[in-house]
């Protein structure tokens, strides 16, 4: 039974003054998700995948379209028992503390006292927030908040897990901790659907993605298998090139860059041996030779144009 | 989101349930709340000094406000069945604290306080203190001291003060100059209904205020009336000496040409002669005032 | 139900921790105080002022607790899109809403129980004895609170759809015209047209009638409240309040949060 399954989920917004106009965030979105997956929702801002989320956790009503999750329909609310959610950039109650608040969520689940405490301290901990764990929230930083945020998704122990841009405002440490907290929920058998505009984060923890833009969907499947295509040129890193060496390779290759006294070459599979040749035979040092694996950045660079490249970082 | 095809019947009908129990209630909170709140009228600040205080240079909104409801106080009271007006005078006093300078709030206050019930509060005496505070604060309106006069020939039948009340009006180079005919009168003979005739046809041309015209015109035809009831007895008594037996209608009068037609009250309704020989005002008649032509 | 509880708990330790709260009791309890004094300037109706300032500060304050939380319950939580962590878990809309309005109603009858006491306080102060309190005072406390629920139910409607600002004119404003109701269908009947008569009718019977929990004046001068004014009011309130949240939740349950 898979974890997800969307069907012609839709959505649009009415814009202007008389909300007359249409404004399409989501446009007939199918896919599915299987129990066990670290599924990936990719895209540049606006692509919908917050909106899909949100859709997904009733916040929204949908125009038209449906979805199941662990095989039941999205409006039933039982079926929310079984579920966790991280919205984007969470705000919380400032006025209770994060031992409070979590005590909160815990409650709208229905566990006994005994049994909130014991959760609650749990989660704490593996969020790093014992210390703070009895401050108001409004003294919270961003990263703090998002601890809260990922520990209340997981009060009730669920089995499919729903984070919006989860790595959001973290430092790197965070952001690796909540990557070893994914993997983590992996191995214990839960499904993680998160949203992320962030290629390593996706590259490192998916099995599988579904790649967004303005509402529609543009590629789902493993990142490998949607990237694989793409990989068709080698990197070659050449060390202190006499001038003649550097003027031929220039010929050559498809791409120079200068750096120190190295030069980096970008050369296509075909003329690759033709490079090295004329390396070897001017007797320069070559010093390393990549496959260039094309990233999400070439993807999308190349699917959509220029205009949305800006928008979806490499990193941070 | 829920389709609206499935919740509007439920709505609906909740709604139109619900609406009618809760006009049923309303009905019977309304019927609870009739007999509890009648006799629960009260002013919060009795002290017409606090009063003015508080307002804080609002005085004359505030005295508005206040007149408004002592107007209010009388319309309803006078509407509803009690007919009693306790807070008229704490109002008026407290609209007068505000702005002593509201002529109107007097003399309109005066006549509400002094006619009998169930027309007003029957209290001339508060009528006076009131009329007395205008005369305070307004001493060059000599109308003042007319009401005083009038109030105490009429209400208290305080004939001396009222004389003196006129002649104190009278000193005002603008008062009409009956003043001191009146003054002068009511000196010597008292409570002549004449005088009294006088005095409300005076307080009918003071005023164009259609409220105190009314009421005195009201007023005159009572008198009116008095004196045509005097004058019709005094002529079935003469008829009846004359042919030795009592008139049982006003017709052998007009038949021997003492009367020149079958009489008419003022407000124009004709003169009942009952069997006893008295004669009344027709029960139609809207006269109200009249002392003798309602007699029993 | 243990949603609700929960939800209803959080309002109120929301409520509880907000200073604003604090200031408006401090300022009831003041205005008591000052009834005190304003009896001592009048003679002779030392405790009907004080029951009259006091009661009415009771209700005006309760008022202003009632409307500014009011008015925020539903709007804030969407506005600072706190309801989001909320409503994905297993919750229901409309048990949102009862659990918002029953935080604010657990605060108001705290808040009520605390003025009530500044209240007595206040009251024994100037009649110079402490006795058992009067039933009818209690009765009238009672329905002060039959109405601010009323009004909570009110402000929590227009919370769901509207700005703050709006919800609290349009609270007030409700106040202030089922306070005047029958001044308005009175004025409707002088009038001598059927229609202008029918309006004011349908107006009356429409608008919150808040001149029904308000038996202040006569308290004060000492008449019992009728026992049936008792179920009547209860029942009124209770009926009114269901079909006001019945109505919010029809249009949150409808609501995208944005």
């Amino acid at each position: 039974m898979p974890a997800i399954e969307i069907t012609d989920l839709t959505k649009d917004y009415p814009r202007g003054f008389w909300r007359k106009r249409l404004h399409r965030a989501l446009d007939h979105l199918t896919l599915t998700v299987e129990a066990g997956e670290v599924f990936g929702l990719l895209g540049p801002n606006g692509a919908g995948k917050t909106t899909t989320l949100k859709l997904l956790m009733r916040l929204i009503y949908p125009t038209a379209g449906t979805a199941q999750l662990l095989g039941r329909p999205f409006t039933d609310v039982e079926v929310h028992r079984r579920l966790g959610y991280l919205p984007e950039a969470p705000y919380f109650y400032q006025y209770l503390t994060g031992r409070e608040f979590l005590d909160y969520c815990a409650q709208l689940f229905g566990q006994a006292k005994a049994e909130r405490r014991r959760r609650v301290g749990e989660l704490l901990a593996q969020v790093g927030l014992v210390e703070a764990a009895d401050v108001a929230l409004r003294f919270f930083s961003r990263g703090m908040l998002q601890r809260v945020g990922l520990a209340q998704a997981l009060i009730n122990d669920p089995e499919l897990i729903f984070l919006d841009e989860p790595m959001l405002g973290l430092d790197p440490v965070g952001r690796r901790e909540v990557r070893d907290l994914i993997l983590r929920l992996r191995a214990a058998g839960k499904t993680v659907c998160f949203s992320t505009h962030v290629l390593p984060d996706a590259e490192s923890l998916c099995d599988r993605v579904a790649i967004l833009n303005r509402g529609h969907l543009h590629g789902l499947g493993a990142l490998d298998e949607i990237l694989k295509i793409k990989v068709k040129a080698s990197e070659v890193l050449v060390g202190q090139p006499t001038p003649a060496l550097a003027e031929a390779l220039r010929a050559l290759a498809d791409g120079v860059r200068a750096a120190g006294d190295k030069l980096t070459l970008t050369v296509a599979d075909e003329k690759l041996y033709a490079v090295l040749d004329c390396i070897r035979a001017q007797g320069g040092r070559l010093l390393a030779v990549n496959p260039v694996r094309a990233s999400l950045e070439d993807y999308f660079y190349e699917e959509f144009g220029t205009e949305k490249v800006p928008e979806l970082t490499g990193g941070v | 989101m829920i389709p609206a095809r499935r919740w509007l019947p439920m709505v609906l009908l909740v709604g139109l349930v619900g609406g009618y129990v809760l006009v049923g209630v309303q009905h019977r909170v309304d019927a609870t709340l009739a007999e509890f709140a009648s006799g629960g009228q009260l002013l919060y600040l009795s002290s017409p000094e606090w009063v003015k205080r508080l307002a804080m240079g609002y005085d004359g909104l505030l005295a508005c406000l206040y007149w408004t409801r002592a107007v209010q106080h009388y319309g309803r009271q006078h509407m509803g069945t009690v007919r009693q007006y306790p807070l008229l005078y704490p109002l008026l006093d407290i609209t007068t604290t505000l702005d002593p300078e509201l002529k109107i709030a007097y003399r309109f206050g005066a006549i509400f306080l002094s006619e009998p019930p169930p027309h007003g509060a029957g209290r001339a005496d508060q009528a006076i203190t009131l009329i007395q505070k205008g005369i305070r604060h307004n001493p060059d309106y000599w109308y003042f001291w007319y009401d005083l006069g009038f109030l105490y020939y009429r209400g208290l039948k305080d004939y001396p003060r009222a004389a003196a009340a006129f002649a104190e009006g009278a000193k005002n180079p603008q008062a009409g100059p009956w003043m001191k005919v009146m003054a002068a009168r009511i000196a010597a003979e008292g409570g002549d209904r004449r005088w009294a005739m006088f005095l409300w046809n005076e307080l009918y041309k003071s005023t164009d205020n259609p409220y105190i015209r009314k009421n005195a015109r009201d007023h005159i035809y009572g008198l009116q009336a008095d004196f045509d009831i005097e004058f019709l007895e005094a002529l079935l008594a003469r008829y009846q000496r004359t042919t030795g037996q009592p008139a049982a209608s006003f017709e052998p009068l007009v038949a021997a040409g003492v009367l020149r037609g079958l009489p008419l009250d003022p407000a124009g309704f004709p003169y009942r002669l009952g069997a006893d020989g008295r004669v009344r005002l027709d029960p139609q008649s809207p006269i109200t005032t009249s002392t003798r032509g309602r007699e029993p | 139900m243990q949603r609700v509880a929960a939800i209803a708990l959080n309002t109120f330790r929301e409520a509880v921790r907000d200073r604003v709260l604090y200031n408006l009791i401090v300022f009831a309890l003041l205005l008591m105080g000052t009834a005190i004094l304003f009896g001592q300037i009048s003679i002779g109706v030392e405790s009907l002022i004080v029951v009259n300032l006091g009661l009415a500060a009771v209700t005006f304050f309760g008022l202003a607790i009632a409307i500014f939380i009011g008015i925020g319950l539903v709007y804030k939580e969407m506005d600072q899109r706190t309801l989001y962590v909320l409503l994905a878990k297993p919750v229901r809309r409309g048990e949102f809403i009862l659990g918002k309005f029953c935080g604010l109603g657990l605060t108001l009858l705290v808040n009520t129980a605390l003025m009530a006491v500044g209240f007595f306080l206040a009251l024994w102060y100037v009649q110079r004895r402490i006795s058992l309190p009067d039933p009818s005072l209690l009765a009238a406390l009672y329905f002060i609170f039959l109405a601010l629920l009323l009004a909570t139910a009110l402000a929590l409607f227009f919370s769901c759809f509207s700005s703050p600002v709006l919800s609290a004119a349009f609270t007030f404003g409700l106040f202030i015209g089922g306070s005047l109701a029958d001044d308005l269908r009175e004025l409707g009947r002088m009038v001598e047209l059927p229609w202008v008569k029918m309006a004011g009718d349908a107006v009356y019977y429409a608008v919150p009638n808040f001149r029904n929990f308000n038996v202040i004046a006569g308290v004060a001068q000492g008449h019992p409240v009728p026992a049936a004014l008792l179920w009547q009011n209860t029942a009124y309130a209770a009926l009114y309040i269901g079909l006001v949240l019945a109505a919010s939740a029809l249009i949150f349950q409808n609501r995208n949060l944005k």
